[in-house]
C-alpha cells in the first residue's frame, strides 16, 4: 500500500518536473524573434511545403531615389555581369522611379519577380521549366529551359531576362548560362538555409529598412503583422495574380 | 607442306599481335589519369559510395539530386554537384585550377577518354567555392580571370552549413 503510494508520488513529481521543464523551455523560446526563427528552420533533407509562403514587403517611403544598394547586392551575390547593352543585359532586380504628373510626387521602388501565386510565366511555359515551388517561390529550371522566352512576354512586371552570352565565373550557388531565361530567385539557396535574400540583407545592413522578408502564411511573422496593421498593395492587383511581393506607400 | 608452315607462322603472328596490342595501349599512356580528391568523404569508401558504384552510377545520382534540389529545395550534401567539385577539383602546385575540357580536370579526365560530353559546366561553375573563399586573404590562389571579384568581401557563402 505504502509502496504504491510512494510510486504514485514519484510519478506525480516526475510529471510536475516535466511540466515545469516544458514551461521554462516555452518561456525561453517565447521572446519574439527567437520563436520566429525556430519556426522557420528546415532540415536540408526535408522538402519545402506549402505551409510556408515566402513574401516581401517593400516600403517605398523608406526607399530613396538615388539608392541602388539592393541592385548592387543582387549583382554581387549572383555574379551578374552586363555587356554594356542595357536593353538586353540581365537584371534580376531594378529600381523604378515613378512620378505623379499631377502632384509631382516621386516614388522610388525596387521591381523584381513578384513571385505570384498564379504566375503567368508558369502558364505559358511549354516545357515545365518555369515553375512555382510549394513555398511560393517562382523559378526557372534551366536544366529544361529551351530559351523560347514566352515567359518573358507573359510577365507583366518585365521581371525576367534572357542570357545572350556565354557565362564564366558563375556563383557556386547561382548557376546560370547562355540560352536560358532567368529572374529573381528570392535567393532560394539562402532561404532554404534560413537566411534572408541578399537584397533584403543589404537594405537592412545599410539601415534603410525598406525591405522585409518573411512568411506570409504565418500570422506571427513580422511581415504578416505589418501587412495586417498597415496593409500592402500589389502592383497590377487587377490581374488577380496574388503577388508575394507587396508594397507600402504606393 | 609449305602451306602448313605458312599457317603456323600466321598463327604465331596473330598471337603476338593480340599479346602486344593492349601493351602498346598502356605504353602510349592512353588510359585516363584521374586527379586525386582532396579528402575522403567517408572512411570506408573514400567517396560517398564505393568507387565502382560512383564510376558507374554518378550521373544517376546527380540527375536525381538535381531535381530534388531544384524543385523541392532538398539540399543534402551527399550527391550535391557543388560538393563533388569542392572535393575533386583541386589546384595544382601553382594554385591554378584546371578547367572543364582539360585532361587534368577531374570530370574531363574520364569524359575525354570515353568521348562523352556533358553540359553541366555551361551553367555550373567548374571551380570550388574554396577557390573564391581564400581570395580575400591570398590573391595567389585566385583562379585565372577571377580578379574582378577579388576586392569584394560579400561573396556568396555557398554551402554555409
Amino acid at each position: 500500500m505504502s509502496n504504491t503510494e510512494s510510486s504514485k508520488n514519484t510519478e506525480l513529481t516526475r510529471r510536475k518536473f516535466l511540466g515545469t521543464a516544458a514551461a521554462s523551455a516555452g518561456l525561453a523560446i517565447a521572446p519574439g524573434v527567437l520563436l520566429f526563427r525556430v519556426a522557420q528552420a528546415k532540415p536540408a533533407a526535408q522538402a519545402v511545403t506549402s505551409k510556408v509562403r515566402w513574401g516581401m514587403l517593400i516600403d517605398s517611403t523608406k526607399c530613396s531615389t538615388g539608392c541602388n544598394d539592393c541592385v548592387t547586392a543582387c549583382k554581387t551575390e549572383h555574379h551578374l555581369e552586363g555587356h554594356n547593352r542595357p536593353e538586353t543585359d540581365v537584371q534580376w532586380i531594378r529600381k523604378l522611379k515613378v512620378t505623379d504628373k499631377q502632384t509631382g510626387h516621386v516614388m522610388s521602388l525596387p521591381m523584381m519577380c513578384q513571385h505570384c501565386e498564379n504566375p503567368p510565366c508558369v502558364d505559358v511555359c511549354p516545357t515545365g521549366a518555369s515553375f512555382k515551388r510549394a513555398d511560393g517561390i517562382v523559378l526557372v529550371d534551366r536544366h529544361i529551359c529551351i530559351g523560347c522566352r514566352y515567359c518573358m512576354m507573359a510577365c507583366p512586371y518585365k521581371a525576367r531576362s534572357f542570357e545572350h552570352e556565354e557565362v564564366d565565373d558563375q556563383a557556386v550557388s547561382a548557376p546560370r548560362g547562355k540560352g536560358t531565361v532567368e529572374a529573381c530567385t528570392m535567393c532560394v539557396y539562402r532561404v532554404d538555409r534560413d537566411k534572408q535574400p541578399a537584397c533584403v540583407e543589404a537594405c537592412s545592413e545599410a539601415e534603410h529598412g525598406a525591405m522585409l522578408f518573411g512568411d506570409l502564411n504565418d500570422p506571427e511573422s513580422e511581415i504578416s503583422k505589418r501587412l495586417a496593421e498597415y496593409g500592402g498593395k500589389q502592383i497590377r492587383a487587377d490581374l488577380g495574380l496574388n503577388t508575394g511581393v507587396r508594397y507600402q506607400g504606393i | 607442306m609449305s602451306v602448313g608452315l605458312h599457317k603456323k607462322k600466321l598463327k604465331l603472328l596473330l598471337a603476338g599481335l593480340i599479346l602486344t596490342l593492349p601493351l602498346s595501349l598502356f605504353a602510349e599512356g592512353n588510359l585516363p589519369i584521374v586527379p586525386k580528391a582532396k579528402a575522403k568523404a567517408t572512411a570506408e569508401y573514400g567517396c560517398v559510395n564505393p568507387v565502382a558504384d560512383m564510376r558507374k552510377n554518378h550521373m544517376e545520382y546527380l540527375l536525381h539530386q538535381r531535381d530534388q534540389t531544384m524543385h523541392k529545395g532538398i539540399r543534402t550534401k551527399k550527391y550535391s554537384l557543388a560538393k563533388c567539385i569542392e572535393c575533386h577539383v583541386t589546384p595544382d602546385k601553382n594554385g591554378k585550377y584546371a578547367e572543364y575540357g582539360d585532361d587534368d580536370f577531374f570530370c574531363s579526365s574520364c569524359h575525354n577518354y570515353a568521348a562523352v560530353s556533358i553540359d553541366c559546366f555551361q551553367c555550373h561553375n567548374d571551380k570550388p567555392q574554396s577557390a573564391y573563399s581564400s581570395l580575400s586573404s591570398n590573391k595567389q590562389s585566385l583562379p585565372e580571370g577571377h580578379e574582378k571579384f577579388a576586392s569584394n568581401d560579400t561573396l556568396p557563402s555557398g554551402d554555409a552549413e
